[in-house]
């Protein structure tokens, strides 16, 4: 009798939270801007998915590029030119956008776990761990963070790796202030204390009630985090600490700015890199300002 | 403002202060296996000669007595010497942080005047062509990352129609005193300057059009238009003073962030202040310099966030408390 109860409250929050999806994104589709952002991105992760299909990987070795004409500009044989070595633009642009996106989400990935952890147990636990956690919070965010990532970018040694390190431990604070917010606010709330009152631990507690209130927020925030995550990890990797064997488009824009491009006249090589970082991070923005007037409504009425 | 909360901010800036400092030291440490040997790389010391340099550089003793020794020079501001030039860091960071202020701080000025009026005009115009280009240039000059924006700018204004300069601060074969010389000076500030105005200008738009649109539904517009007031008025006297808060508090901290902002523009056009100084000591690497620039950047944060916490309490009361 009782599982019965048990499986039907579960059956029936199951069947809200889907009905409250499927609101959602029908809310989202009529938001014009933030529909244009998703197609951008599905473009771009289509191209980086697909880069084996549209370009050989072996073209941005020098020495597969020798028989190709240098700073040749775009063509036929070369949609985006050649660069100072013989390599196709093309080629470097479609393999850089994997590293770039990768870089970008994994970082934030990483950033989205710290936060809302910090977020979660300063919030819903308070006392000396939550103060001293809001501490370091606080701490992080007046560090500056440019001079920081290179610092720590320089001591870790250029490789992919380490500049998702360094994004992701520089860029947590914000997050973890936003969603420490959130469950002070919900932790309040009635349904919490009954379930308390019923004897449920701290664990089931956040899990079960916790969780799913601040998730969309999550979401909200992963989206506005990422173009920061990819400017950043542009900068980083133009200042030369970007991995050499793994070229993003920050390092092709650092390869061009120091291989001469600008005297060259050689748009084709530093505009499309350029035009590519800030196309997603354009999209991301979009999209996260898409769900953030979903899940604010009063926002709505602002950007409108 | 009661003095309690201004101690209390003030003795928080100073704890935040101590921790970058050893948070410097430490993750320095950290980075430096043996400087003597890597930059006396393949040259023969003698055992003489490597302690003298040991010495110099500060590294004898243990971690704990470097330590100590490091936070006594930092507060005489000894920030040790520079592999790279051998001179004292704060002499070399002092001779480029004027380049690099004059830069930022007239980026800054007008990146403000501009950003707000932007801001306002979209606003006052809401759903408007105007307000659409306004948003939608805002935005585009957001998501560019700012060194790209200054390459482009060089490629075309420089490289190509040969308006300006490609970089530097002053012609160095010129000998021009007085005026002229500040004329060519302003002609290699233009690009750089023209980069980092347009890439922060962004930012404070989009703020004052979001704050402004918030204000504008306050009752107190409504009674102001009520009383028969002109549009203008009700704009420039009500609306904007109010909107204007929240601008006011990201201005002063973004003026601390500004500082170690511009140094991928600053390496674009070989501006030679403290970015393009991070950028060199980084392909040296130079650990000292890049060590004390930390410091400095960390710092310039740190005083304006404290600026801009006390400014902001004295402009809305309702902060004090809290």
């Amino acid at each position: 009798m009782s599982t019965v109860a048990l499986t039907s409250a579960r059956r029936i929050a199951w069947r809200r939270r889907r009905r409250s999806a499927a609101a959602a994104w029908r809310q989202y589709r009529s938001n014009r801007a933030g529909m244009v952002g998703l197609v951008v991105l599905v473009l771009f992760g289509l191209l980086a998915l697909a880069a084996p299909l549209l370009a050989d990987h072996a073209g941005l070795a020098a020495v597969n590029s020798t028989q190709n004409p240098v700073w040749a500009s775009p063509s036929e044989f070369h949609p985006l030119g050649t660069d100072h070595l013989g390599r196709s633009v093309w080629t470097q642009f479609v393999w850089g956008s994997r590293i770039s996106l990768l870089i970008g989400l994994t970082a934030t990935v990483l950033a989205m776990v710290i936060g809302t952890l910090v977020g979660i147990v300063s919030g819903f636990f308070g006392g000396r761990i939550g103060g001293v956690l809001m501490r370091i919070t606080e701490w992080f965010l007046v560090i500056p963070f440019l001079p920081l990532a290179i610092v720590l970018a320089a001591v870790l040694g250029p490789s992919v790796q380490s500049i998702i390190l360094v994004i992701g431990i520089t860029s947590w604070p914000a997050t973890a202030r936003v969603i420490r917010a959130q469950v002070l606010t919900v932790k309040e709330r009635l349904y919490v204390d009954r379930s308390r009152a019923l004897g449920a631990s701290s664990g089931h507690l956040m899990g079960r009630h916790i969780m799913p209130n601040i998730a969309p927020l999550i979401l909200a925030n992963t989206t506005l985090t990422v173009p920061i995550a990819i400017l950043s990890e542009t900068t980083l990797s133009f200042l030369g600490l970007g991995d050499p064997t793994r070229p993003s488009w920050g390092k092709m824009l650092e390869e061009a700015f120091a291989a001469g491009a600008l005297s060259e006249h050689a748009w084709w090589y530093y505009v499309p890199p350029g035009l590519g970082v800030m196309l997603v991070v354009l999209a991301f923005v979009l999209c996260g300002n898409a769900l953030e007037e979903i899940l604010d409504p009063r926002l709505r009425e602002q950007r409108a | 403002m009661s003095a309690r909360f201004v101690t209390g901010k003030v003795l928080g800036s100073l704890v935040t202060l101590f921790f970058v400092i050893c948070f410097n030291f430490f993750l320095f440490r950290v980075v430096e296996g043996d400087p003597v040997a890597s930059l006396f790389r393949g040259r023969n010391l003698t055992v003489t000669q490597r302690e003298a340099l040991t010495k110099q550089f500060g590294l004898d003793g243990s971690t704990g007595e470097q330590f100590v020794r490091y936070l006594e020079q930092t507060a005489h501001l000894n920030l040790g010497r520079s592999y790279a030039t051998n001179q004292p860091v704060s002499k070399e960071i002092a001779s480029k942080a004027w380049a690099t202020i004059a830069l930022v701080g007239i980026s800054t000025l007008l990146s403000t005047v501009f950003g707000v009026l932007i801001g306002i005009a979209a606003a006052w115009r809401r759903r408007t062509k105007a307000d659409y280009t306004a948003t939608t240039f805002t935005m585009a000059t957001y998501a560019m990352p700012d060194f790209w924006l200054g390459m482009l700018l060089l490629s075309f204004f420089a490289v190509t129609l040969g308006w300006f300069p490609v970089g530097g601060i002053e012609d160095a074969s010129s000998n021009a005193t007085g005026v002229a010389h500040l004329a060519d000076q302003a002609k290699h500030l233009f690009l750089p300057c023209l980069t980092l105005t347009l890439a922060y200008l962004g930012e404070y738009a989009l703020v004052m059009r979001s704050s402004l649109l918030d204000t504008m539904r306050e009752d107190y517009l409504v009674l102001a238009r009520a009383k028969g007031m002109r549009e203008i008025l009700v704009r420039n006297r009500h609306a904007v003073p109010n909107a204007l808060l929240p601008v006011v508090t990201i201005i002063a901290i973004n003026f601390g962030f500004v500082l170690s902002g511009a140094i991928a523009v600053e390496a674009i056009f070989s501006w030679p202040g403290l970015g393009l100084a991070t950028y060199d000591a980084l392909n040296g690497p130079d650990l000292p310099m890049l060590q004390g620039l930390f410091l400095l950047f960390s710092a310039a944060v740190i005083v304006f966030n404290l600026l801009a916490d006390l400014l902001y309490a004295s402009l809305d009361p309702r902060v004090r408390t809290a």
